[in-house]
C-alpha cells in the first residue's frame, strides 16, 4: 500500500475551482488553483484574507466538495474515495474542532477510539499526546475553558492521534504569542523530520519562510507564484541595494545619483524613497558593482550613509510585487496582523 | 471487522460522548425529567378539573396516556435543538475529517435520545401512579404501551434529526415549533376527537399521536374514548405502522443528508 500511495505526490490538485454561490456571477472562491506536493515536504500556500486558503483545505481534507478541477490526497481522489482519504489525514483546521465540553483527555481518548485504536490504546495516546504538548496536568477541565494557546495545542494534538502521513495545517499560529507560535514550529519540524508530509496555510510571510520547502502565493483563489523561498525572492527583481543616510535634507540628491549607477540602470533603475526611514532601496543587477559604485558616487558628492547592503528581497516584497494594488491593501493588514501577534 | 460493527462501535463512542456531557451538566438533565411531570400535573389538577370523560371515569385515567404519548412526540423538538446545536460545533468538522462511520454521530445522538427519553418516561408514570393514575391490564400488557410510547419516540427523534439537518441553525428550530404543537394538540392527547369540530376531530384520529395514545390507553386499560372511526378503531395497528413508516421515510433522508454536508 505505501509503495502504490508512493508512486504519486502526496497531493495533486489540478484547476480546482470552489464557487460557493449558486449563481454564475458571484466571484469564485477557488478559480483554478494548482498545486502538487511531494511526499516528505512542507508545502506552505501564502494568501491574503479571502484568498482561497481555508477553501482549499476543506476541499482536501473531504469537508466540501469542489465544482470543478481534481484534487487527490495520497493518490485517492477526493470526492471518489473520501475514506481513503480521511485514513491518511491529520487536519488542523481554521477554527477549533475539539469537543468544548469535554477535558482534554476525553476529547483524545474519543478520537482514537473513532480512529479505532481500542480503549486501552486510546488512553495510551492520550496520555502521550497530552504530555508532549504540555496538557498533562489540565486534570477534568473542560477544553472551553482552556487558554486560546491551549486549545491550539489540544486540536493540533487531535490532529495527530494516528500519525497521519499528510498533515493539513490552516493558519495554525494565528492567535498565538510569539513563545507558542515557536512550539508549534517545533512541533511541525519534528513531525517532518518523521517523515509526515505537511500542507500549511498562513498569512505569515515569515512561518512560510521558517517552515516550507516549497511556497504557492495564493491570491483570489488562484497561484500567482510557486517555487522555493530563494526562488520567490529571486523572481522579483533579484537582489535590493538599501542605503540610509544620516541627513534627510540629501534623499533627494543621493536618490537622482543612486537612478544613475550602471547597476541600478541594468535593473530597471527605479529608487524607492523611504523619508521616515531616511532610506532608500533601488533593485540591482550586480550586487558587488552596486556596492563598489555607490560607496564611490556617495563618498565623492560628500553625502554620509549611516548604512549601506544589499539584500534580497523579503517576501512581503514579492508579495506586493505579485498581487498588485488590490493584493497590497489586503498584505497591508496582514503586515499589521503580524506586528499585532508579535507584541 | 466488518463495517457494520464499526458503525456500531462508532455509534457507541458517540453515545459515550453524549453521557459524558450528561456527567457535565446534570442539573440539565433532572430539569428534563422534571418538566414533563410539571405539565402532567398542571393538566390533571388545574385543568382536568372542568373535564367529564363520556361514560364516566377519572380524567387522569384518560390524561395520562395522552400526555406519555405527547412527551414522545415532542420529543421531536429536543433531538432537532440537540442536532443544530452539535452541527455548529467544530468537532463535527474533525468527526466527518476521520474516518468513522458516517451514520455513528446520528446514531449516537439517537440512542441518548431513547435513553433519555426512556428515563423520562420512567419517571412520568412513577409520577402518575403517585397521582393516582393505574393501569389495570396485566404486565406484558403495560410493557407493550412502554413500548409503542418509545417507538413513537423513535420516529419522532428521526424526524428531528432530519429537520435539524435541513435547518442547520438553532435560530429556525422555532419554526419547526410552529409545526409541531398544532400537531401535538390536534390529537385525542387531552380531549376526545368526538369533542372537536367534525373535520378537525378526522385530522385528530388519523394523527399518529393519536394512535399511539388510543392504543396505549387501550393496554393500560384506561378508557379509550373512541370516536368509532376506522382509525380510532384499529390504533394498535396505526401505532406501529405509523412510526415505521415515519421511520422508513426519515432515518435514510437523515442519513443520506448527513453525509452530504458540505458537498
Ligand atoms: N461558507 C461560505 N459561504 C460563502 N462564501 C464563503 C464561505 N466560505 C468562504 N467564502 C468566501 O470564499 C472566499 C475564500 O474564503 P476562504 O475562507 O477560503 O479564504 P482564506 O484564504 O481562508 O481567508 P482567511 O485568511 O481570512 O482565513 C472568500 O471570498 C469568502 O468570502
Ligand atoms: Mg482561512
Amino acid at each position: 500500500m505505501r509503495d502504490r500511495d508512493h508512486a504519486k505526490p502526496a497531493i495533486v490538485v489540478e484547476e480546482l475551482r470552489k464557487n460557493y454561490g449558486r449563481n454564475k456571477g458571484a466571484k469564485a472562491a477557488l478559480d483554478g488553483l494548482d498545486l502538487t506536493v511531494g511526499y516528505g515536504t512542507v508545502h506552505a500556500v501564502l494568501g491574503p484574507n479571502g484568498a482561497g486558503k481555508t477553501t482549499l483545505v476543506r476541499i482536501l481534507t473531504t469537508l466540501l466538495r469542489h465544482d470543478g478541477g481534481r484534487a487527490e490526497v495520497a493518490g485517492c481522489d477526493v470526492l471518489g474515495q473520501p475514506d481513503e482519504v480521511r485514513r491518511r489525514i491529520g487536519l488542523l483546521g481554521q477554527h477549533a474542532a475539539v469537543d468544548e465540553e469535554l477535558s482534554g483527555r476525553q476529547n483524545l481518548e474519543m478520537f482514537g477510539r473513532l480512529f479505532h485504536l481500542g480503549a486501552r490504546r486510546a488512553g495510551e495516546r492520550a496520555e502521550e499526546l497530552l504530555a508532549r504538548f504540555g496538557l498533562a496536568d489540565t486534570g477534568r477541565k473542560a477544553v472551553g475553558k482552556y487558554s486560546g494557546g491551549m486549545r491550539r495545542r489540544l486540536d493540533l494534538a487531535a490532529a495527530l492521534v494516528l500519525a497521519p502521513r499528510i498533515l493539513f495545517l490552516d493558519e495554525p499560529t494565528t492567535g498565538l504569542d510569539p513563545r507558542g507560535r515557536t512550539e508549534v514550529w517545533q512541533a511541525v519540524r519534528s513531525l517532518v523530520d518523521g517523515g509526515t508530509t505537511v500542507l500549511l496555510t498562513t498569512q505569515y510571510l515569515e512561518e512560510a519562510d521558517q517552515l516550507a520547502d516549497r511556497i504557492s502565493m495564493v491570491d483570489g483563489g488562484r497561484v500567482v507564484a510557486e517555487g522555493t523561498a530563494d526562488e520567490l525572492k529571486s523572481a522579483t527583481g533579484g537582489d535590493r541595494l538599501d542605503v540610509v543616510l544620516r541627513d534627510a535634507a540629501q534623499l533627494g540628491a543621493a536618490a537622482g545619483m543612486l537612478g544613475f549607477l550602471p547597476a541600478v540602470v541594468a535593473a530597471g533603475g527605479a529608487v524607492a524613497v523611504a523619508a521616515d526611514e531616511r532610506r532608500l532601496s533601488a533593485p540591482v543587477a550586480d550586487r558587488m558593482a552596486a556596492l563598489t559604485e555607490v560607496v564611490r558616487v556617495l563618498d565623492g558628492a560628500g553625502i554620509e550613509a549611516a548604512d549601506i547592503a544589499v539584500r534580497r528581497p523579503t517576501l512581503d516584497e514579492v508579495f506586493l510585487h505579485l498581487t498588485g494594488p488590490e493584493g497590497r491593501k489586503d498584505a497591508d493588514t496582514v503586515a499589521a496582523d503580524e506586528e499585532g501577534a508579535a507584541v | 471487522m466488518t463495517g457494520v460493527m464499526w458503525a456500531v462501535t462508532d455509534s457507541w463512542t458517540m453515545t459515550r460522548r453524549g453521557l459524558a456531557h450528561w456527567a457535565r451538566r446534570p442539573g440539565q438533565v433532572v430539569v428534563g425529567l422534571v418538566f414533563p411531570v410539571m405539565m402532567l400535573v398542571m393538566f390533571a389538577y388545574f385543568l382536568g378539573g372542568g373535564m367529564a370523560v363520556p361514560g364516566g371515569g377519572d380524567y387522569k385515567e384518560y390524561l395520562l396516556p395522552g400526555m406519555f404519548a405527547l412527551t414522545m412526540a415532542f420529543g421531536l423538538e429536543s433531538t432537532m435543538v440537540a442536532v443544530t446545536q452539535d452541527l455548529g460545533k467544530g468537532v463535527i468538522d474533525r468527526f466527518r475529517s476521520m474516518p468513522m462511520a458516517s451514520s455513528a454521530v446520528l446514531v449516537g445522538r439517537s440512542v441518548l435520545d431513547m435513553l433519555q427519553s426512556a428515563l423520562s418516561l420512567l419517571v412520568m408514570i412513577g409520577a402518575g401512579l403517585a397521582m393516582g393514575w393505574r393501569w389495570h391490564g396485566g404486565t406484558g400488557q403495560a410493557l407493550g404501551a412502554v413500548g409503542l410510547l418509545l417507538l413513537l419516540r423513535f420516529a419522532m427523534l428521526w424526524i428531528g434529526i432530519y429537520l435539524g439537518l435541513v435547518a442547520g441553525r438553532p435560530e429556525m428550530v422555532q419554526a419547526a415549533q410552529i409545526l409541531v404543537w398544532p400537531v401535538g394538540f390536534l390529537s385525542n392527547a387531552f380531549v376526545w376527537a368526538g369533542s372537536m369540530p367534525g373535520w378537525l376531530g378526522a385530522v385528530a384520529e388519523w394523527n399518529p399521536l393519536s394512535a399511539t395514545a388510543g392504543a396505549v390507553r387501550e393496554l393500560f386499560g384506561n378508557p379509550p374514548v373512541t370516536g368509532g372511526s376506522w382509525a380510532s378503531g384499529h390504533a394498535g395497528m396505526l401505532a406501529v405502522v405509523w412510526p415505521v413508516l415515519l421511520l422508513a421515510v426519515f432515518f435514510p433522508l437523515a442519513v443520506r443528508r448527513y453525509g452530504r454536508m458540505g458537498r
